[in-house]
């Protein structure tokens, strides 16, 4: 989940009796499974909170390019490296798509770019943990992009259009993300002992952090009833976190790997695995920037906007005068 | 040298240039100056690592050893390396790195198309499929090279010292040796001294509506296409692209 801990704006949810008559229309439109596009209205917290929940989304996938692009240089073979920067480049693209979908609510892409570079706006906790061993690589693809997807998917029918339709898009490139992630790992977990050691390193460190990635309990949170009664959240975090694990154990052990949690058993009764929480405390650490890659990360961004500053403003020079050039000849 | 001997070494030429710059570019991966250039360098990138496995997979089965793509791009030593030197230099700024890959890809451009009449077709085949992707890294580079040489007072500063640091890179393109002359006779490539006035047309064009000045001098570094002496820069690649396969020799991955 690349949307964390979104403050949604407002008091929560309305009864119909003390919404406008607006926002009565507005959510009936919602309830009805009815797209809400950027020129209809919306009531203004929608907007606010939508705009904080993709603009976080796009961050992510911004930011999660440095964890992969630090081990592109050093793929071990010539087909994992073209895989890599494939992956890296649709990540990129998924910004671009989120970003494209944010500005259909008013705001810029710079304007969304200078608050994560100010640190007003936050992106995904995980990619604040580094990637040590090329197994970091495969963990990534399969537990972050599986992750991701568990909550991307539910969102292709998100109420926003634009926001539904980029997550049509991402969710079709997601899965290939996820794959060569686990192709990766179950190379490493059937290889050498080096490289079974690196497999195991990297879900002991991962694990948690993936699970991080779905936020806290929220199913008592008054925020997260208004986002889900506008369909901007479709599953709490509870019930995506469950998921995960659901589908990933039986994935871990596949592999021949353990997953760094002894109280991890299925349980019968409920249909689902039990296992242990991620250390909240970490979290929150991770959030106010005390990560073990917040600096790193931060720095990594502000510096590819900085040092890219005379370029930007050399090919808006340039736009102008070719522009300038064609009107004076017309 | 008999003409597999030859031809072995064309295609390390063609798949280390295309490795070495694919390796540079995708260094940028993250921090270039818009999301858009953050695309199209992964994109370019992309496009020359899979150049490299057509080249260095023909190298591997000309040389007929046993090596694959594989280990030809990560179990050789830097001397061993035929990339043209331009491809090793750092990065620099975004304006050097757009100017080295515009002085590359004109020459590429202008390269591949005489090896789609290559009389060998694997060649000719190999040529088909990049020279669609090389276009477009051309389109693409010669673009943003009049952006930024028009841009701005400082843009075009920065792309007048580029070209004055990578100009010197530009001849060893056009050196030919015996290997060339071998593959010449043979049909299979062109001698590349052949190909410098086309190559000087084009890059003179594109210089010119970026208002930049093309370098009079015709002083060349050499070394890099026949391994006699690469830069220091080349050995610093490979301790980082080739640690995994070195420090676990053997595995699979
Ligand atoms: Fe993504
Ligand atoms: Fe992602
Ligand atoms: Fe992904």
């Amino acid at each position: 989940m690349y949307a964390q801990m979104i403050k949604t704006a407002g008091t929560g949810v309305k009864s119909p009796e003390e919404m406008t008559e607006e926002e009565r229309k507005f959510q009936a439109r919602v309830d009805a499974n009815e797209k809400i596009e950027p020129k209809d209205w919306m009531p203004d917290d929608y907007r606010a909170t939508l705009i904080r929940q993709i603009g976080q989304h796009a961050h992510s996938e911004i930011v999660g390019q440095l964890p992969e692009g630090n081990w592109i240089t050093r793929a071990p073979t010539l087909e994992r490296k073209a895989i890599l920067l494939a992956k890296v480049q649709d990540e990129a693209g998924h910004g671009l798509y989120l970003y494209c979908a944010a500005e259909t609510l008013g705001v810029s892409r710079d304007e969304l770019t200078e608050d994560l570079l100010s640190g007003k706006m936050k992106y995904s906790s995980i990619f604040n943990y580094p990637t040590l061993t090329w197994a970091d690589i495969g963990a990534v693809g399969w537990l972050v992009d599986g992750a991701a997807i568990m909550n991307q998917v539910p969102l292709q029918r998100t109420s926003f259009g634009p926001y539904s339709r980029a997550m049509i898009r991402i969710c079709k490139e997601e899965s290939f993300h996820q794959r060569q992630g686990y192709d990766i790992m179950m190379k490493m977990a059937r290889g050498t002992e080096a490289q079974k050691r690196m497999a195991q390193d990297a879900i002991n460190r991962l694990w948690y952090p993936s699970l991080m990635m779905f936020g806290p309990s929220d199913k008592e949170s008054v925020h997260s009833g208004q986002s889900m009664a506008w369909r901007i959240k479709i599953n709490t975090n509870d019930e995506l976190r469950q998921k995960f694990v659901d589908q990933t154990v039986p994935q871990a052990e596949y592999l021949g790997l353990t997953i760094p949690d002894e109280n991890l058993k299925w349980n019968e009764e409920r249909g689902h695995y039990d296992f242990s929480e991620p250390d909240w405390k970490e979290f929150f650490d991770v959030l106010k920037g005390n990560g073990p890659c917040n600096t790193d990360r931060l720095t990594a961004r502000q510096e590819a906007w900085s040092d890219g500053k005379w370029v930007r403003d050399a090919m808006l020079a340039h736009a102008r005068k070719k522009a300038a050039a064609k009107v004076a000849a017309e | 040298m008999t003409r597999d001997e030859a031809l072995f070494e064309f295609c390390l030429r063609m798949g280390d240039s295309t490795l070495v710059l694919g390796h540079r570019v995708s260094e940028w991966c993250g921090h270039a100056p818009v999301l858009e250039e953050d695309i199209a360098l992964a994109n370019t990138a992309l496009d020359l690592i899979g150049q490299t496995q057509l080249w260095l997979g023909l190298a591997g089965e000309v040389e007929g050893k046993g090596r694959d793509a594989d280990q030809l791009a990560f179990l050789r030593d830097a001397w061993d390396f035929r990339n043209l030197l331009l491809t090793e230099v750092p990065n620099g700024d975004f304006g050097r790195t757009l100017m080295r890959q515009f002085l590359f890809d004109a020459w590429h451009s202008v390269y591949l198309a005489r090896l789609l009449k290559s009389s060998d077709k694997r060649i000719a085949d190999i040529a088909e499929k990049a020279s669609k992707e090389v276009a477009y890294h051309l389109e693409r580079s010669a673009d943003t090279v009049v952006a930024l040489g028009d841009g701005t007072e400082e843009s075009h500063q920065r792309m007048e010292a580029a070209l004055a640091y990578l100009w010197p890179y530009v001849g060893e393109m056009f050196a030919g040796d015996a290997v060339d002359a071998a593959m010449a006779e043979a049909g299979i490539a062109p001698d590349p001294a052949g190909l410098r006035e086309e190559y000087d047309a084009l890059v003179g064009r594109v210089l010119a509506e970026a208002t930049l000045e093309m370098p009079e001098s015709r002083f060349a570094h050499k070394g890099g296409r026949n391994g006699a002496m690469h830069t220091e820069h080349l050995g610093h690649i490979l301790t980082q692209m080739q640690w995994l396969q070195r420090a676990y020799p053997g595995a699979s991955w």
